[in-house]
């Protein structure tokens, strides 16, 4: 365990001091609240009044997202918010994909992975501690940035029921834990792409593509194939542990320190 | 220290293509002994190192080091050795002092400040420990490097070209440290391209290509390959002493060099007295007499000189 804590402290006073991690781990959680924030201000701004207390306006797809006390204008709401709570959950997909595939590569690069394997730290724990250390800001990041939209709602006008709704299992399941699986699921794809490649831009760009299953189902519930229930959300989240174990095993499997010592150029 | 027995690595670069980078290789290092692994580059130098710090897996024969067996107990070889890579591979970004704590922390050291402020001091850094090590010279960060291969106090100390790329001056200082590491009666074994510091530093040497060739002290070497020479400088040379000399026991051989007389033999300690006295009574002017020391390198050109094909270390 001390070796781990090690390397996360290595990890983040060398990450940190990278000016573009920095912006990721500020800017896109910031933006990713200001957005829904200022949409859901506008949308009940301007549409609330003029649609109150007729649902025969609204499109039926919207309909579905209705409870029992919301007035249309919360039901154009909710729909709005569940297509944003997505991007709350590509915080923690986004952020550590910067940090992991620096991690491996970035040593390649400054030729420091040969005296970090020599000394007694077992795969195990430097895989675990470079995990770790892309992961935890991304999930801080994530939940910092969900805490932020659930107090900014109230300031622009949200209304109660619509509050409900937002901290609804269904939600608080995306965000507490689908998110965290999902930064688990990217940290330990970019770092399996990190000790494969030799140049770190190239490992961040083939990490990046772990954002297009959520967008996918960003689209799908657009479009409306799918709609987020709870059942839907454990069934997301048991797959995303299938997924991170599968990751997590074959990120130690193919972390060969020959390999990565003598293959590299 | 180190025991190795037919300790072999062969690399499969592609299908049906095996790169043998150490072959049979057998050594024997004692505790507390300096050993100078010479070869030209791609002899397998590294790859040797590699192997006997558990970095990577011979792919036959054995080796203990430190007393563990490699393969067998890897970490408690890591923890014994200390290693300076052939190139530092520090955390540019990090301080000097940050870089040394996250090793010391790595390596178990149970007082890590005062062991960082050890070597800090120790090699003349102390004052530069919060500056970033991208801001360090080559000499100081290759001093910074030796500091972390220092920090756990290892057994056995691992240096791959440890003056490599340094300025005179720096390659002194790095030098004159190995010295005193050698004086506390550390083990250690060095690489290097450096064939002058390796016949001033190392117990022995081993002279290594893909196979050990040769392994020895540079005394023994220089009589193994070059016999012993003794040189007599002379005011002037007549060519009739030659055969009274030639008739000396234990005279191998005789070449004169303008007024010098160059004799080989196995015994000058006491054909010395002989020689000279035989001068003497012929009526020779004796100015000097001392004995011919072949350079190390001209040991190593003799032994790599032959055509062997380079092998490129991965």
């Amino acid at each position: 365990m001390k070796h781990i804590w090690t390397i996360i402290d290595k990890e983040w006073a060398e990450v940190f001091q990278h000016k573009m991690v920095l912006f990721t781990l500020i800017f896109i959680p910031l933006f990713l609240v200001a957005l829904p924030v200022l949409m859901l201000f506008l949308t009940g701004q301007s549409m609330g009044g003029e649609i109150a207390g007729d649902f025969s306006e609204l499109p039926p797809a919207l309909l579905s997202f209705c409870a029992a006390e919301m007035t249309p204008g919360d039901c154009m709401q909710v729909y709005l918010i569940n297509m944003f709570m997505l991007l709350f959950m590509m915080i923690p997909v986004i952020i550590p994909v910067t940090i992991a595939a620096y991690s491996v590569v970035g040593e390649k690069t400054t030729r420091s992975l040969e005296p970090l394997l020599a000394t007694p730290i077992s795969t195990f724990e430097l895989l675990a501690g470079k995990s770790l250390a892309a992961a935890i800001p991304a999930i801080l990041a994530g939940w910092i940035s969900f805490g932020l939209f659930l107090i900014a709602l109230p300031l622009i006008g949200v209304s109660a029921p619509v509050m409900r709704y937002i901290i609804s299992p269904t939600w608080l399941l995306a965000v507490l834990v689908a998110g965290p699986l999902m930064a688990i699921a990217a940290v330990n794809f970019s770092l399996f792409v990190s000790s494969r490649v030799n140049d770190p831009r190239v490992a961040e760009q083939i990490s990046v593509l772990l954002i297009v299953p959520v967008l996918a189902a960003l689209f799908a519930q657009l479009a409306g194939v799918i709609v987020i229930n709870l059942l839907v959300m454990f069934s997301f989240i048991g797959g995303l542990a299938l997924v991170d174990i599968g990751l997590i095993y074959l990120g130690v499997s193919i972390f060969q320190r020959e390999t990565i010592l003598t293959r590299w150029k | 220290m180190i025991e190795t027995e037919n300790l072999t690595k062969i690399f499969k670069i592609k299908k049906g293509v095996d790169i043998p980078a150490v072959v049979d290789l057998t050594l024997n290092v004692q505790e507390g002994e300096v050993f100078g692994f010479l070869g030209p580059n791609g002899a397998g130098k590294t790859t040797t190192i590699r192997m006997l710090t558990s970095l990577i897996a011979p792919t036959t024969g054995t080796a203990r080091v430190c007393g563990y067996p490699l393969g067998e107990s890897d970490q408690d070889i890591r923890r014994n050795v200390g290693i300076l890579t052939e190139n530092p591979g520090m955390y540019e970004r990090l301080s000097a002092f940050k870089n040394l704590t996250i090793y010391a922390k790595l390596y178990d050291v149970e007082d890590v400040e005062g062991q960082v402020r050890k070597y800090l001091q120790m090699l003349g850094l102390w004052e530069r420990r919060d500056d970033p090590v991208g801001s360090f010279s080559k000499g100081m960060r290759q001093k910074l490097a030796i500091c972390r291969a220092l920090l756990h106090e290892p057994r056995l100390l691992f240096l791959d070209e440890p003056t490599s790329g340094l300025d005179p001056e720096a390659a002194l200082l790095v030098r004159s440290f190995i010295e005193e590491l050698r004086s506390q009666g550390r083990t250690i074994f060095m690489c290097t391209h450096n064939l002058n510091e390796a016949d001033r530093l190392c117990d022995r040497i081993g002279l290594f290509r893909t196979h050990l060739i040769e392994v020895d002290t540079s005394q023994n070497l220089r009589v193994k390959f070059f016999g012993r020479k003794i040189v007599i400088h002379l005011r002037t040379v007549d060519p009739a002493w030659l055969p009274q000399l030639q008739a000396l026991p234990s005279v191998q051989d005789i070449s004169q060099v303008e007024s010098k007389l160059v004799i080989t033999t196995e015994d000058p300690e006491n054909l010395n007295p002989q020689i000279i006295r035989t001068l003497v009574t012929a009526g020779a002017d004796v100015q000097f007499v001392g004995e011919l020391r072949h350079s190390l390198e001209e040991i190593y050109m003799q032994t790599m000189g032959e055509n062997q094909p380079e092998v490129t270390e991965p």
